[in-house]
Formats: C-alpha cells, structure tokens, sequence
C-alpha cells in the first residue's frame, strides 16, 4: 500500500527502529496515517498540540500506552492539553485521581512537553502564524488554528500528533494541502447572532447538517466577529462533526485573501439556533459553568460580574490573574469537561458552552442547559 | 453480494453487523468499560459494539477518541472489526493501536440490510 508515500533514508532508519523502539513506534503511527491519506512526503511541523491528559478521558488503559513509549522525546513545541486537577488546588479532587494524574504529566514533561495544561495553546504562546504547518489534537483548537490563525494542521488524534510531536513531521494530506482547504457549501446566516453560545449553537448545527463539508460562513453585514466568538463557533462544529475549518466571508483570513464560490448553498437562522438549546435544556439551576474552550482574560473579567455560583476554567496563565471571590471560583489547569466534576458533587449545571454542555452530559451524566450569556447575566442579577 | 473497501487496518473476520448513518463520538459516545453506545439520543444509544461490525459514517468529536477505541480493545469490549464511509486520523490510529480492522466503503447504505458480513483484506461480502 505504500507505493505513494516517499521517506527519505533517515525516516526510513527511524522506521527501522536504529533510533529506538520509541521512534519507530512514532514513524510507524505517521506512516500508518501517511498511507491511508495518500500522502506522498512528509513535511516538517513547528509545534504540536497534544490531548489525552485526564485519567478521566485516557483511561488506565491510556496510561499503560503512555508508560511503553515514556522514554521517547518530542522535537518541536509541544503543548498539552488541560488535565483533570487544578494543580494548584490538589486537595480538592479525589486522591486516587490526583495520584493518576501527576504519574500521567510526569510521563508527559519527561518527553520534554510543556505542561500547559490548556485546550487554547493558541493564547499562551503556542501560536502559529499562516501558512504554518502544525499537528495538533484538541478538536476545538484544530478549528481555531486553521479557520481564524490560517496555520495548516488535521484534526490529528492524541496518539498521532504525540508521534507528530516525536518525529517534528506529519504527512502532507487533508488540510495541509491549500486545496484541501476550500469550502464546499455557501452558509447564509438569516439571523442577527450577538451571543457567544449562540455563535456556539451555530457550530453545533452546522456540524450536524453539513458533516464533513467546509463551510464558508456568510453573516450578512454583521460586525467583526470577536475571538471569542470564533472560539465557540469552532468548538461547536467540532463536537458535532469532523470538520475541522470554516471560513467566514469577508473575516477570516483565508476567505479575505481569495474568492471562494462553494457550489451548494443553505440557510441557517433562528429556528435551527433555538433547537441546539432545546436539545440541551435539562436544568433549572446549578452554577453556571464557563470556560470551555478556557477563557480568555477578557471573558474572565466579565464573568467576575456575574452574580451567583460561578466556576470558571482557565489556562494557569490566565487563572493565576484572575481575582477570585466568594462566588467565583476560577479553576486554572483543568476544566469542567476532564475534572471529576460528578464524584465532585455537581450533578446539574447551566452553561454557555455547546462543547461543555455536550460532553457534561455524555461523559458525566451531568443535567445540563445550554443558556445564553446574556440569560445567564440576567436571571442571575435577577 | 461483495463490495471491495479500502483496508486501512486489514483482517479477516466474520459478524454480525451493527448499523448506523449517525456519525460516532468515541470520547463521551461509547463507554469503554460496557462496549456501549452511551450518547444522548444516539440512534445506537445503549446498544453494544462488542463482537459486532460496526458500520458508521464517520467519527466527530473528541481527539481522544484513539484512546477510546484503544480502551474498548483493553476492557475486551471492541467491536470485531469496524466499516465507515469517511475515515480520519483518530479512528485509523484508534484501530491501529488496538488491532481491530478498519474498512473505508463510501457506499455504507449497500450494507443497511446486511445481518452478517465477512470481511477480508479489501472485500466486504454479505452473507446473511
């Protein structure tokens, strides 16, 4: 099967295992993805985001794969996604949990990566600039760094862009490749959207009605759409799809440097937003949770003026900044989705995250409402 | 009847099959310690991946989902072998690091009606 894919005769001795077990099994797993995308070269990376850091998504079994290949080392940038304990707060989560997690980061700084701890590598200095070529995991940065940075990265699982990280070259397939990259269908907007988890609401409907063809958004005469907006809109396609880039016309830098003429066309307005929160409309109460993707300094300043139980999630760059009060609480390292919330003892939440609403209530049969901000602000001041 | 696929992880097996047109989310989707379909008003929810062939569009969702499949394979929950119309790097790593067989086969609906398949090297043969 290997007749497309070209290595040069240091991968192929990478590939042999002369460099050690640790960087075949690396060459192996991007040769392996090289070959079922028909790549013809691989190319070299200038970081690497990588996920699968919580006990709670990794598993025990995660943490055995991790133990066999802890002697390898990563070659380029490499930043790690949030795992499930503050760790500046260790005391409270569970003991066996927090033990689990600190054998997992270990294993993780001895390769050499940079214990981040963030799901937006893209704010604390892991930030590609266009046309640069990554391969990251973390769904929803993949979408950030393609769609709004114009950095080129698949949607690379844990364990590939950890061998991408490894070698410092992934193979040049999907959206590396410019073609690979323009938008198959016309989105037209019917509705004024001016809330963030709405712009969330969209990502997830756009994810489930589209699939895997790249959007090129059109929102009429609206204003610029702020970062964090384009931070929910990603990780909203990204959790119900596996597009991994959009553009938005006359915004995003890809869709501004060319003409793009998708060939099909469909509308989007208020009914298809309002359905989203209807799917996620399982709770009256509970606090309200923020922060996924992790906040920005900006939305951490402005969930401060919410009143009522607030828990916030954040980088430790951004946490560390951030005044805590009796009422909010900001989380730094970890977040709602990868922290042992449930055995924590929140079993309802609201939440302008489609992301989080989804995978609280998928991963931790947490009861969950999507609500937007501006309710939240409300019903809270109330 | 017998299709040819593109082998991504090949083998040679033989179940019954496990059918779906709604893309699968591993992570927060399927638990790995029961094999089954855990997400919320998933046409699969509650149903079992283990020992089926799993036919399925495309994989959506989380990048830990490698990990997930891995983890199905760990707890002896994984599914036989494993069709999707569209692959993409989480799942063809997922089936790699866990050995189970993994078929592209863009025409999914030809297996709709399929109760048992036999899978081998690049061909997918309905036989019951």
């Amino acid at each position: 099967m290997r007749r497309d894919l070209y290595l040069t005769k240091e991968e192929e001795r990478i590939l042999s295992g002369e460099e050690g077990e640790e960087r075949k099994w690396a060459m192996e797993t991007i040769v392996a993805l090289g070959e079922v995308f028909g790549a013809e070269r691989l190319v070299k990376i200038s970081s690497s985001q990588v996920s699968g850091v919580s006990p709670k998504t990794i598993g025990k079994y995660g943490l055995k794969f991790l133990r066999r290949i802890r002697n390898a080392k990563v070659s380029v940038l490499t930043t790690l996604n949030p795992c499930g304990v503050d760790l500046k707060r260790k005391e409270e989560f569970p003991k066996d949990f927090v033990k689990e997690q600190e054998e997992i980061l270990e294993i993780y700084k001895g390769m050499g990566i940079l214990p981040s701890c963030t799901c937006t590598p893209y704010l604390v200095g892991n930030t590609p600039s266009f046309g640069e070529v990554i391969s990251w995991a973390e769904s929803s940065a993949v979408v950030f760094a393609n769609s709004v940075l114009g950095a080129r990265t698949n949607r690379e699982g844990g364990p590939s862009a950890l061998a991408s990280a490894i070698i410092g070259k992934t193979p040049e397939y999907g959206l590396i490749i410019e073609e690979e990259r323009e938008p198959q269908v016309l989105v037209k907007v019917k509705t004024d959207l001016n809330d963030e988890a709405e712009f969330g609401a969209l990502g997830y409907s756009l994810g489930k009605l589209l699939k895997d063809e790249i959007p090129l958004i059109d929102l009429g005469n609206r204003r610029r759409m702020t970062l964090e907006e384009h931070k929910q809109l990603g990780a909203g396609i990204a959790t119900s799809s596996e597009i991994s880039i959009y553009h938005v016309k006359g915004q995003t830098p890809e869709a501004l440097r060319k003409e793009m003429n998708p060939t099909e066309k469909i509308e989007i307005g208020e009914e298809e937003i309002n359905q989203v929160f209807e799917e996620f409309s399982e709770s009256e109460n509970g606090p309200l949770v923020v922060g996924c993707p992790h906040m920005t300094l900006r939305e951490a300043e402005e969930a401060k003026r919410f009143r009522g139980k607030v828990l916030a999630y954040a980088s430790r760059c951004v946490a560390s900044l951030v005044k805590e009060s009796e009422n909010f609480k900001i989380y730094g390292d970890t977040c709602m989705v990868v922290s042992p919330l449930r055995e924590m003892g929140i079993e309802e939440v609201l939440t302008p995250s489609v992301k989080a609403a989804f995978y609280m209530r998928n991963l931790s049969g947490i009861r969950v409402s999507l609500i937007r901000k501006r309710e939240a602000l409300n019903e809270i001041q109330g | 009847m017998r299709f040819k696929a593109k082998p991504i992880f090949p083998g040679k097996v033989r179940g019954e099959v496990l059918y779906t047109e709604e893309p699968i989310t591993f992570l927060g989707g399927v638990d790995p310690e029961t094999g089954k379909i855990t997400e919320s008003g998933h046409e699969l929810e509650g149903k079992s991946l283990r020992g089926k062939i799993l036919v399925f569009p495309s994989a959506k969702g989380s990048t830990v989902g490698s990990y997930t499949i891995y983890g199905l394979k760990v707890h002896g929950n994984s599914p036989l072998a494993m069709i999707c119309s569209k692959t993409n790097p989480v799942i063809a790593i997922g089936a790699v690091m866990a050995k189970i067989p993994l078929l592209e086969f863009k025409d999914i609906e030809k297996l709709k009606k399929a109760r048992e398949v036999i899978i081998q090297e690049e061909w997918i043969e309905i036989v019951g």
